[in-house]
């Protein structure tokens, strides 16, 4: 039975049991200790991308919440009519600003959304790497404590 | 038992993606009752790939929350193989595949 | 069947007890939703089961995004393991709650045989027990992943509370239940419904409260601040701590009553758990 009828079959089919059939044909490559360990916004830009010059843009949507309902887990979204190459999310005030670095191959939307932890009160800035230059939205984001919810 | 978990469908040719992977994502700033730092231990790198073909690789921080939840979009089609694979900053992996719907 | 005498023998009887009995709970419960629906003109009676999220815009698009893929979903999943994995004895919970535990309209009950309130988590563990198991822990973890499991195969299921007539225990249990929720307790000073009724709405420091009506409809839940799946109770417990007064046992009297009283309150409305709550 091929690959595909075997899974047809099974209808969701975990890979986990096989060594190398769990790891993906392309290597993991994203995470760049130096770009995710920096301490501020703009040094993370410096080694993510090798620029910090960015550009603010309204072709970029960035979807968070005015006031977070809990800072432990905070819905972001961002979504681009920018032809996106990568999206990256940074988190100003949080221990290492950024949170998370998408890269978008050909034939993938702009779109990215998660859900993040903020320590405080934080501005957030959606980048979209296109065209080799850096595009911007941002937003900020009001984290609380401390409430009778407890 | 895997981690993840895919939601997968297809609308006017292009497949909307949920998945949500079960992890602690340890920022290593926690501490345990004990007053003892938790380790960190997160996921950093997750590969999504239609039918081999990569559609979409993301890094992660520590800031993203426990049980990570991600959705993109890709221009797909109904029945392609979507696998999604994760590595931490253990060196773990864990992968999953589903069929877009 | 009994006859229009036996009725009214038994009403004459029990007259003082049954006339409240009849006419109490009932006109409280209507009078809750009035409440409610006169402090809220916009919110549609069956959205209350979506906590604050039914009162507050921004927190409701929160929940929104977060029910895209809630991580409540992976805690129905290891619930759905529990509920089948079998027993010493080879049997399950489905045993006793059907193959896929769809009874959450069951609960809570009257029992008559032992005079008390039994909720779904009591009759989970004592399910267990009955096949020689041990007990869950009653606020988290494996509880709490049985009864998102059951909750979720019973959504849509109403609210449906009965005191019956038949048993006064029935009605003062209610009742113990409504006192709990109107009386002023811990260091605070709060009662219930003082948050959750009278000022249902209201920020307190940064948080809004949650109307009462609908409180118990979704339940377990996964809350943003447990980063994990809690019990009702579990709840109840920390809501006393918060306004400093002490908490009582989870799956005590005082808890089950209350239970009792804030989902016959809710009578009518839809359970809708497992939940995700901030």
């Amino acid at each position: 039975m091929d690959r595909r009828s075997v899974i047809k079959a099974a209808g969701i089919f975990t890979a986990a049991a096989t060594a190398f059939l769990a790891m993906p044909r392309w290597a993991f490559a994203a995470y760049s200790q130096k770009a995710f360990k920096q301490k501020a916004s703009i040094d993370a830009l410096q080694n993510l991308y090798g620029s910090s010059a960015t550009t603010v843009s309204d072709k970029i949507t960035l979807k968070a919440p005015d006031i977070a309902e809990n800072g432990a887990v905070v819905p972001l979204e961002v979504i681009t009519d920018l032809k996106a190459d990568s999206i990256a999310i940074l988190i100003e005030k949080n221990p290492s600003p950024l949170a998370i670095k998408a890269d978008i191959p050909s034939g993938t939307q702009g779109l990215l959304k998660t859900r993040c932890r903020m320590g405080k009160t934080t501005n957030v800035m959606a980048v979209v790497e296109s065209g080799g230059k850096l595009y911007t939205a941002s937003k900020e984001v009001k984290v609380t404590i401390g409430g009778c919810g407890g | 038992m895997s981690t993840i978990r895919i939601k997968a469908k297809e609308r006017n040719g292009l497949v909307s993606v949920k998945s949500l992977m079960k992890h602690p994502m340890e920022t290593g700033l926690r501490k345990d009752k004990s007053g003892k730092k938790i380790p960190e231990h997160w996921i950093q790198d997750v590969v999504a790939e239609a039918n081999g073909n990569r559609v979409f690789s993301v890094a992660f921080n520590t800031s993203i929350s426990k049980d990570p939840y991600l959705a993109f979009a890709y221009t797909g089609k109904k029945g392609d193989v979507l696998r999604i694979s994760w590595k931490d900053s253990a060196g773990k992996t864990d992968s999953a595949e589903t069929m877009v719907k | 069947m009994k006859t229009i005498i036996q009725h009214l023998a038994f009403g004459l009887l029990g007259l003082s007890v049954s006339v409240t009995a009849v006419a109490g709970p009932e006109e409280d419960r209507k009078a809750f939703q009035n409440f409610y629906e006169n402090r809220f003109p916009d919110t549609p009676v069956n959205d209350y089961q979506n906590g604050v999220y039914s009162i507050l815009p921004s927190a409701r698009e929160q929940w929104q995004s977060i029910e895209e893929f809630p991580p409540y979903e992976l805690s129905v999943e290891a619930g759905e393991k529990l509920f089948h994995s079998k027993f010493a004895n080879g049997k399950s919970l489905a045993d006793c709650f059907g193959s896929n535990g769809a009874v959450r309209e069951k609960y809570p009950h009257w029992d008559k045989a032992r005079g008390m309130v039994v909720t779904m988590e009591r009759a989970i563990n004592e399910c267990r027990e009955a096949n020689a198991e041990k007990p869950y822990g009653l606020k988290k973890g494996k509880i709490a992943d049985v009864s998102a499991y059951m909750s979720f195969n019973s959504r849509g299921q109403k609210v449906n509370v009965v005191i019956p007539s038949d048993d006064s225990r029935a009605l003062a249990a209610y009742e113990d239940g409504k006192e709990h929720f109107y009386t002023k307790r811990g260091q605070l000073n709060f009662a219930c419904a003082d948050c959750h009724m009278y000022t249902a709405g209201a920020l307190y420091r940064a948080d809004t409260t949650s109307p009462g009506l609908g409180h118990a409809t979704s339940w377990p839940v996964f809350r943003s601040k447990w980063q994990e799946m809690g019990t009702l109770h579990r709840r109840f417990g920390g809501c006393h701590k918060n306004i400093r007064a002490n908490p009582f046992k989870a799956q005590g009297s005082e808890y089950s009553n209350l239970e009792y009283f804030v989902s016959y309150m809710s009578n009518g409305l839809e359970f809708n758990g497992p939940a995700a709550r901030k």
